[in-house]
């Protein structure tokens, strides 16, 4: 690039034509540092906060007189303190598996739409809707919910009591209003719908003609097309997204807090009202907790850290080992 | 199997802007037709208007008629698929499916058409991949994808993805212009084996190659920048590139444009 032919130049002054001025270095040499400096400073906040949350969770479990990973209680103020996760982690791991279960699909059926079906007219518009959900503040999800769509569960409890109470995950056991962990998931798939939809939307969009055109000659329908170029392409941006999602059910706090009755017990029936999450027992108790106490809720704010460090960590691995397969090498 | 191909007053439009106008011509079966003409003269929309691929692309349309063996692409009540699953395409870049294995790659068609048994499959697999002068540099690696291939590899593994299925006719749009000469090399001898079975319609920038491997030559030109692409003559490969009947192909053949 910084040949110095006289060609390369046209009107050059013959003072400079043997060495051309260089510029740009200094520029170079800041923004290598602007963004080594970000990168440090990610690794640096990434670290404290785990050595935080690691140093006052030792502090809280060494004095914890049930198993914390096996007790059904939450009472750091005893005498003995007594709390364990269990509960929270049942209750944080299942509504985000339903929340997924179905958010993941629509949402890919609302990204395929907006990207191959709707026309261009309503696709952009509703593209925006989509958008729109993910700005309503989660405290207005939790309210609409605790408000809206807790009586309107009731009636769906009922009838999937009755057609698929045989599947013990959908018996209901216990009367009470549908404050159960299976609203918070159906609340939470609402919540996450935008994220993995406009994510998935954008890898789909992104599928080079080429591909979708290698379906279409060989006489693939608009549906065959999807299958065969679409969705192995956005494949791994599916993952991706649900794990944003996922990344956002499982720290959900504000909604899941209003909608939840909490107890601390341990049921497969999803439909009973009681269970509790990681964040939705934090922000319940760390009002009134003391110092003791705070540190046992940080303690399962630690599970909760690394709960979803795995999760991204699993989805790093399903998409790397499908990599040779992922169409970026096309 | 190879139909002849009868276009009459073909045009097609992308939007308001007509890409080519009135174009006719007759396409021999078990033959090699290549199309050539300068960039932007309407020979590769109108080698997409012989497979309806030219409407996929938004506010692309069509006038005129396609005659498949008397049978009318554009009639009513046709539906584009199938046509497009007599009328095989090969694109200008190799273009396997990436997630796909070679052999799921050669099978994608066969399986859209209909269900196989699965030694059936194997059989036309290795026959489309013999066919494609591809089988010997593959067979021990079936499983492996696609995309894993040179591109010349490729481009055959993308041919014999097309004859998989059959079809009546080939079309080929610019199949070498992302390949090294060796590749093209395999490509071309692969044409000249293939139109024993198929007809072939080729588009080439590259007129020795026209001369090399087609029997009859279509010279396409446009009178300006923003005017239609027309057909200029239609003729024996040998007379176009020896004695064409129009100055425009004489000057176009011999370098003085385009």
């Amino acid at each position: 690039m910084a040949s110095t032919t006289p060609l390369d130049i046209p009107p050059a002054p013959p003072a400079t034509r043997g060495r051309p001025k260089s510029t740009g270095r200094a520029g170079d040499k800041i923004f290598l540092g602007l963004s080594r400096g970000s990168g440090i400073l990610l690794l640096v906040i990434m670290a404290s906060i785990a050595v935080f949350l690691s140093y006052r969770s030792v502090i809280a479990i060494s004095q914890d007189e049930g198993n914390f990973l096996t007790t059904f209680d939450w009472n750091p103020a005893g005498d003995p303190p007594v709390f364990g996760i269990a509960v929270l982690l049942f209750g944080t791991v299942v509504s985000s598996i339903i929340a997924m279960v179905i958010a993941v699909p629509v949402a890919v059926g609302i990204a395929l739409f907006i990207s191959h079906y709707a026309p261009r007219k309503l696709a952009a518009p509703l593209a925006y809707v989509v958008d729109l959900l993910a700005a309503v503040p989660s405290i207005v999800y939790g309210i609409w919910g605790a408000l809206v769509l807790v009586p309107y569960m009731e009636g769906l409890n009922l009838w999937l009591d009755q057609f698929f109470g045989w599947t013990y995950l959908f018996e209901k056991t216990e009367v009470g209003v549908a404050r159960s962990l299976f609203t918070v998931g159906v609340l939470l798939a609402i919540m996450i719908l935008p994220i993995v939809t406009s994510v998935s939307r954008e890898v789909f969009l992104q599928v080079p003609k080429m591909n979708e055109e290698a379906a279409l000659a060989l006489g693939a329908t608009r549906w065959e097309v999807i299958r065969l170029s679409v969705l192995p392409f956005g494949r791994s941006g599916i993952i991706s997204a649900s794990m944003l999602g996922l990344g956002r059910a499982l720290g959900e706090t504000m909604a899941v807090a209003t909608v939840l009755s909490p107890s601390f017990l341990i049921s497969l029936h999803v439909l009973n009202p009681g269970g509790g999450t990681f964040a939705q027992n934090i922000a319940a108790k760390f009002g009134e907790a003391d110092e003791f106490g705070r540190d046992a809720l940080i303690a399962s704010g630690l599970v909760l850290f690394v709960l979803t460090l795995l999760v991204n960590g699993a989805a790093r691995l399903i998409i790397a080992r499908r990599k040779e397969y992922s169409g970026a090498n096309a | 199997m190879a139909k002849r191909i009868d276009i009459g007053g073909l045009t097609a439009y992308y939007g308001s802007h007509k890409a080519i106008e009135d174009i006719s011509m007759t396409v021999e079966p078990r033959s090699v037709t290549a199309f050539i003409g300068p960039s932007g003269c309407g020979k590769s929309t109108f080698l997409r208007t012989l497979n309806r691929m030219h409407e996929v692309t938004p506010g692309g349309r069509v006038e005129g008629k396609v005659l498949l063996d008397d049978e009318n692409l554009y009639g009513s009540g046709v539906d584009p698929v199938t046509v497009r699953r007599t009328v095989g395409m090969v694109f200008q870049r190799p273009n396997p499916f990436p997630t796909m294995s070679i052999f799921d790659n050669v099978a994608a068609g066969l399986r859209l058409n209909g269900s196989y048994r699965k030694n059936q499959l194997s059989e036309i697999v290795e026959k489309s991949l013999r066919g494609a002068n591809l089988w010997n540099e593959v067979k021990d690696r079936l499983n492996k994808p696609g995309s894993g291939l040179s591109g010349g590899q490729q481009q055959r593994l993308c041919i014999a993805r097309a004859i998989a299925v059959e079809p009546e006719v080939l079309l080929m749009d610019e199949p070498c212009s992302a390949l090294d000469p060796i590749s093209t090399l395999a490509i071309e001898d692969l044409i000249g084996e293939l139109k024993e079975r198929f007809t072939i319609v080729i588009v080439t920038h590259n007129m020795q190659q026209a001369a090399r491997v087609s029997d009859r030559t279509a010279f396409f030109n446009l009178s300006a920048v923003g005017k239609p692409g027309r057909l200029i003559e239609i003729d024996e490969t040998e007379r176009i590139f020896s004695n064409p009947s129009v100055q425009a192909t004489e000057d176009y053949i011999s370098g003085r444009f385009g």
